[in-house]
């Protein structure tokens, strides 16, 4: 499980590194909400692995002190919506120290941390907010939708300097997937292919990839190979895995749970435009959240973010886009 | 004066407060010059804060500043030609040209840095002071703050997080009474701050941040304390700054009649005479302290005129992995 796999991965680096220490709100008795933290403190004591008072801003800022003083703190915040307490920390801190030194100081900071919809838990605490740290040059930026990659990365992020925003997605806690046995180690900026098809590259991330190869088993049924590329971070983005794909099948959809304006997927759409436009032979179709608050009534949180009925629409269309004529004539 | 503090000690608080004196007055003459760009915050005035604490510390102890950071480098005992050099965007500055004056920091030797955002340094010095704790260190963690910073958010939370930990950690809130322009009775109802480290129960002190000496004997047994597991501990030292903000702001706002009450305790001025009337230094002596350093200032504009900047394709490299 997930879950498992994300401690599995701090015990190991903790077992490894004394200097590895993890706090946050409810993380050392109760073993934090999503139960990722649990025997930890058992096993290592109150010294690294501490409960922290709801002080986002604090805990955020403490953890990037602590890794500019060479320790490997890992902060975990209970929703992404509550970095945002912290963002000075992490915007004007933690992601600027090493250029602003000249390289000699390294900030070796984690914060993991969970965002997504899904739970009828409304709109500050159900947002997807990858791209604001996207965004900010000196940020990390990891969103593993698989146990395995979630235990790999976790443990590379553990070993590297820079500042990383660890975004777990709250769906994908309990969900359940092989881990390789021994030392599993995934480094950034190298994507994965989640699902190999030869019609149409579907970038996804996060709880998207599920998702994603939901609907790629329906297109399956109608004949349709989708390729799922998860670029697994995408600060650093492994763009020639991307690139390789699009050049292969020729038709891209980007499917990301944030909303549309300002995202991600828009940014990749930029960079496939600029460096293979042409090996399109469609436009770059983006199945996106709404540009809104999430809302709490389920039926309308689910019409918020991209379902699989969307993302199988996208990828039709992009197989077939004169049969889609206000597109088309757009 | 009891416990005077040795002849060894006050000579290193002048020098290191004439340092600083020196520094400001003739950085600020390169500011005019065009040499300096950007943002220059003064430290003149309060030199008997950073000068009194870091006199009481050790080495492999750290220290976070503010924007207003030149003073606590030096008494941290930065090189002053790689300080300059960085004022002047040079490669042999501290940060290579990359941070500048509010950016300083010389993080092998502890100083964690200036920083542009007022009240950040509070948290990562706690954090620097939690990173010793897990190594299992004695090291103290001072962080330079000040009274504008003392009511941003993060003042509470990472002291509190200091208290709740019992962190090696000492917060001295240098009170120089005014956030940029804004006078400290505008912006708090209580002007004495270290009631607010006593209210989350971190043991509080107030200080003459003038006093060089008593600044220093106060951080000692703070020092001393936290390294017997008695921290944090939060020192409020009052001042005043002998000019405006920065280098720009004239600084109408202070009140004359306050300014010269301040000025007739400069902190320098204190320092010296504690040489002289303690330890009976002669003036010949003074005179050969402060000819000494202005040479070593003038050799560090020389050696920072001489250095070179960063090339297009160093920085290229630098940033590929951004």
């Amino acid at each position: 499980m997930y879950r498992e796999a994300l401690r599995e991965a701090i015990d190991e680096e903790m077992e490894r590194n004394k200097l590895v220490f993890i706090i946050g709100e409810g993380i050392a008795e109760r073993g934090g909400s999503y139960k990722v933290t649990e025997g930890l403190l058992a096993k290592y004591g109150s010294l690294r692995v501490r409960d922290t008072p709801i002080a986002e801003a604090g805990m955020i800022g403490v953890g990037v002190g602590a890794a500019i003083a060479g320790a490997r703190p890992i902060v975990e915040i209970l929703y992404i919506d509550f970095a945002m307490l912290g963002m000075d920390m992490i915007v004007n801190q933690a992601a600027k120290f090493r250029l602003m030194t000249g390289g000699d100081g390294r900030v070796p900071f984690v914060m993991r941390t969970q965002g997504g919809a899904g739970g009828g838990v409304a709109a500050q605490h159900s947002q997807s907010l990858e791209a604001l740290f996207y965004h900010i040059p000196g940020l990390k930026v990891v969103m593993p939708s698989v146990p395995a990659d979630a235990k790999g990365l976790l443990k590379y992020a553990l070993r590297q300097d820079d500042p990383v925003m660890f975004l777990e997605h709250k769906h994908l806690y309990m969900s359940k997937g092989p881990v390789p046995d021994g030392e599993h180690i995934v480094e950034f900026g190298k994507g994965d292919i989640k699902r190999s098809g030869k019609d149409v590259t579907l970038i996804a991330w996060s709880n998207m990839i599920p998702r994603s190869l939901e609907a790629a088993e329906a297109l399956a049924k109608e004949g349709i190979d989708v390729e799922v590329v998860d670029p697994r971070t995408l600060v650093p983005l492994d763009k020639e895995l991307i690139l390789t794909s699009v050049a292969k099948t020729n038709r891209v959809v980007i499917v990301q749970e944030a909303v549309r304006r300002g995202g991600v997927a828009s940014d990749i759409a930029s960079i496939i435009q600029e460096e293979a436009f042409y090996d399109l032979d469609a436009p770059i179709e983006i199945v996106a959240g709404l540009n809104i608050p999430i809302p709490f009534n389920l039926e309308l949180e689910k019409a918020s973010v991209p379902q699989k009925d969307d993302v199988i629409a996208a990828v039709k269309r992009c197989l077939h886009p004169e049969q889609f004529t206000a597109r088309a004539a757009n | 004066m009891q416990n005077a503090p040795s002849r060894e000690i006050l000579e290193k608080i002048f020098r290191t407060a004439y340092r600083i004196r020196v520094f400001e007055t003739e950085g600020i003459k390169l500011y005019r010059q065009g040499l300096i760009r950007g943002y220059f915050h003064p430290y003149l005035g309060q030199e008997g804060i950073a000068t009194g604490v870091c006199a009481a510390l050790n080495e492999g102890d750290y220290v976070a500043s503010t924007h207003r950071g030149h003073g606590h480098c030096i008494a941290w005992g930065a090189d002053v030609k790689r300080m300059v050099a960085e004022l002047l965007q040079k490669e042999t500055g501290y940060c290579r040209g990359y941070g500048g004056s509010m950016h300083i920091a010389d993080i092998h030797r502890g100083n964690l840095g200036a920083n542009g955002i007022v009240g950040a340094g509070t948290p990562l010095g706690v954090g620097a002071a939690l990173a010793a704790q897990i190594r299992g260190s004695d090291a103290v963690t001072v962080t330079f703050s000040t009274d504008g910073a003392s009511n941003n958010g993060t003042f509470l939370e990472s002291l509190n997080l200091a208290a709740i930990w019992n962190l090696n950690f000492i917060l001295v809130i240098e009170n120089n009474q005014y956030a940029v322009s804004t006078r400290i009775e505008e912006s708090t109802r209580d002007v004495d701050l270290y009631k607010r480290g006593t209210s989350i129960g971190v043991e509080s002190h107030q200080v003459d941040g003038n006093d060089p000496l008593a600044v220093y004997r106060l951080t000692q047994e703070a020092a001393e304390k936290c390294r017997a597991g008695k921290g944090p501990i939060l020192i409020e030292a009052k001042t005043f700054r002998h000019m405006g903000h920065h280098v720009n702001d004239p600084g109408k706002y202070m009140p004359e009649d306050r300014l010269a009450y301040y000025k007739a305790r400069d902190p320098v001025d204190r320092a010296r005479n504690a040489l002289v009337e303690i330890c009976g230094a002669p003036q010949a002596e003074i005179d050969a302290i402060e000819g000494e350093i202005a040479a070593e200032f003038s050799d560090a504009v020389e050696f920072a005129r001489n250095s070179r900047e960063i090339t297009a394709a160093e920085f290229r490299q630098f940033v590929a992995d951004y």
